[in-house]
């Protein structure tokens, strides 16, 4: 049995708190009126705020989520210093936002990755089980939160989902969006939330199932429970597939309710899955240095290194997939959502494709690199830190757009739920076992070796 | 100079894995090992050197990445200056992401058909060579171990491999030609 060392449990705690301070102070920092947005950027003008001159001409008829639109060629003024306004009130929502979606991915790509590994009968994994196990107990919690942030979307307490405005599929308003008032029989703030409400606790129902059926298994040494769990993961995957891409549409995609893409749903899943292995090969890794796991050899960080180093590769070809066509054909309403980006986020945007190819491929290409914990810890980090800027660059520029900066919130958002995924995750880590010792493959997986 | 080998014959590919491990520890040299499919591990029991095809690989997909860039330069940019989706700004970097299926595809032709002709003259396989395979039976369903008798008697080390689970041994004079 793991036990909680003491110190990590402090260390997740700093981080809880210190991070839950830095979104605090990020909310408390909005400015609530367009006087104290101009004193703000009037103090900034020699900072980061160089762009927002360049904002008025760069946002004429875009996505901006803060209200602005109806309201082009009013770009004058005080509209320019609303339009602000309005971002500014986003970034700390659409902060927790990112931190929020990208741990509850994380637990979600491992509950897929999970019940790959029971459908297909693998036999190299049985021996990692209590670790996926233990990354999925963070779904709950994940899911539960990202709910409340939709919830609070649904009820203007923030501004994040621009669709969710009544007066844009209002015909008699002057804000009518023909575009958005086309897609409100799908795009519509109650069945968002049924929507959402359908996929989490179908989630949660095979993450409980599955985690029960596995300790029985181990309790009773029933192979029924084997096959029950083979089943459920069947079933899960088809689910898992068809929710993932929807809830990619509805959570992300639809920050931008006029852009569409039809790979976005694969796009976000190979970035969850990519960092889902990540993170089981890194507990992995820390287990095994602290004692735990002695059955775990190198070959089976050596297969999820290749994992990484697959995950990597795909998700590389769907983000040029998108991005090529789209670059290519030009089209003013497609186009717009890559534009935004290089114009407004260049380095995080071209840097993320580095960070989460480039580095990937070189560091792990070499296969006895795949073998040395080091090289697959750096590479983990470097894919974590890539992925995290992804789900920024996918969520920010139509939040906050030009406004943007990594300050406060954001860092305080990502320290807050990293310290609460780590005390989740390990916390879970100890009520079972790390050996799930009933499970028929076991021994094969005992003995896989490269 | 001519040297006397043994041909050892295994039916089961888990035999001739341990006879292999034991043989080597007994310190015999093994020169050849002839077997109707890829044994998984035998390559590290025999201890031979890794292969170092995958550099090879490497650097031909880095050949076709570069004659891939060179060509599309020259064909669309300089020769011909070709105006790509709208956007007729001639220049290769700025074009880049038309060109990247082309760069992957010659990287993968390169790698991959570069690596099977270093493979093969570096098996020494051309076409119509003749079979090097001692037993025409390796081709179905037996495995072929060859030791060098070296210093060793004939009666030793038949003896041992026996013991390994040999079905069958053979006395061959080998022509050495290394």
């Amino acid at each position: 049995m793991y036990t909680l060392p003491n110190k990590l449990k402090l260390f997740a705690i700093i981080f809880m708190v210190v991070g839950a301070l830095g979104m605090i102070g990020g909310f408390l920092a909005v400015p609530s009126n367009v006087e104290e947005v101009k004193t703000m950027m009037a103090s900034h003008d020699d900072g980061h705020g160089g762009g927002h001159g360049d904002a008025t001409a760069a946002h004429g008829g875009d996505h901006g989520a803060a209200g602005a639109h109806g309201e082009e060629g009013a770009h004058s003024g005080d509209a320019h210093y609303e339009h602000v306004l309005g971002q500014l009130q986003n970034r700390p929502w659409a902060a927790v936002y990112v931190a929020a979606f990208f741990f509850m991915m994380i637990a979600l790509g491992a509950l897929a990755f999970y019940a790959i590994q029971y459908a297909a009968q693998a036999g190299w994994s049985p021996v990692l089980f209590r670790v996926m196990e233990g990354i999925t107990a963070y779904l709950p919690v994940g899911t539960v939160i990202l709910f409340v942030l939709l919830l609070l979307s649904a009820l203007h307490f923030n501004h994040l989902f621009h669709w969710m405005d009544g007066d844009l599929v209002n015909p008699d308003s002057d804000k009518f969006d023909k575009i958005i008032a086309g897609k409100s029989g799908f795009l519509n703030t109650p069945f968002f939330l049924i929507r959402a409400g359908i996929f989490i606790l179908g989630w949660n129902l095979y993450r409980a199932i599955s985690r029960k059926y596995s300790l029985k298994l181990d309790e009773t040494n029933d192979p029924a429970y084997f096959k029950k769990l083979f089943k459920f993961s069947a079933g899960f995957l088809v689910f898992f597939i068809v929710t993932e891409s929807m809830m990619s549409w509805d959570w992300i995609m639809s920050f931008d309710p006029h852009w569409f893409s039809t790979l976005f749903g694969w796009y976000v899943f190979a970035g969850m899955m990519v960092c889902a292995i990540t993170v089981i090969a890194m507990i992995t890794m820390v287990l095994k240095s602290q004692g735990y796991l002695e059955f775990v050899n190198d070959s089976h960080i050596h297969d999820l290194a290749k994992f990484m180093f697959g995950f990597s590769i795909f998700w590389t070809y769907l983000w040029f997939s998108q991005f090529m066509l789209i670059w290519y054909s030009n089209i003013p309403e497609e186009v717009t959502y890559f534009v935004t980006r290089i114009e407004d986020f260049n380095l995080l945007f071209f840097g993320m494709v580095a960070m989460n190819f480039v580095f990937p491929l070189l560091i792990l290409m070499n296969s006895d690199y795949k073998r040395v914990n080091l090289f697959v810890i750096m590479a983990g980090i470097i894919i974590l830190a890539g992925h995290y800027i992804d789900v920024f660059v996918m969520v920010m520029p139509s939040a906050v757009g030009t406004s943007w900066y990594i300050g406060m919130p954001e860092i305080g958002a990502m320290m807050f739920f990293f310290g609460l995924f780590v005390f989740v995750v390990f916390t879970a880590l100890t009520k079972a076992p790390l050996l799930a010792k009933a499970n028929p493959l076991l021994k094969e997986s005992k003995q896989f070796h490269y | 100079m001519a040297s006397k080998v043994i041909h050892a014959l295994y039916t089961d590919d888990d035999i001739l894995l341990n006879a292999v491990k034991e043989t080597r520890k007994a310190h015999y040299h093994i020169e050849e090992v002839y077997t109707p499919f890829p044994v998984h591990g035998l390559e590290k029991a025999m201890g031979l050197a890794d292969t170092r095809l995958a550099i090879c690989a490497f650097m031909y997909g880095l050949v076709g990445l570069s004659v891939a860039v060179t060509m599309m330069n020259f064909i669309m940019i300089e020769d011909w200056p070709q105006n790509i989706g709208g956007k007729p700004s001639f220049s290769y970097i700025e074009n880049m992401p038309a060109f990247v299926p082309i760069m992957f595809e010659l990287t993968v032709f390169f790698a991959a058909h570069l690596m099977v002709i270093t493979f093969y003259m570096r098996s020494k396989l051309w076409p119509f060579k003749k079979a090097e395979n001692p037993d025409l039976r390796t081709t179905d369903d037996h495995f072929l171990m060859e030791v060098d008798l070296g210093g060793h008697s004939e009666e030793e080390v038949s003896k041992f491999l026996s013991g390994t689970g040999a079905t069958e041994l053979k006395i061959v004079e080998k022509e050495s030609d290394h």
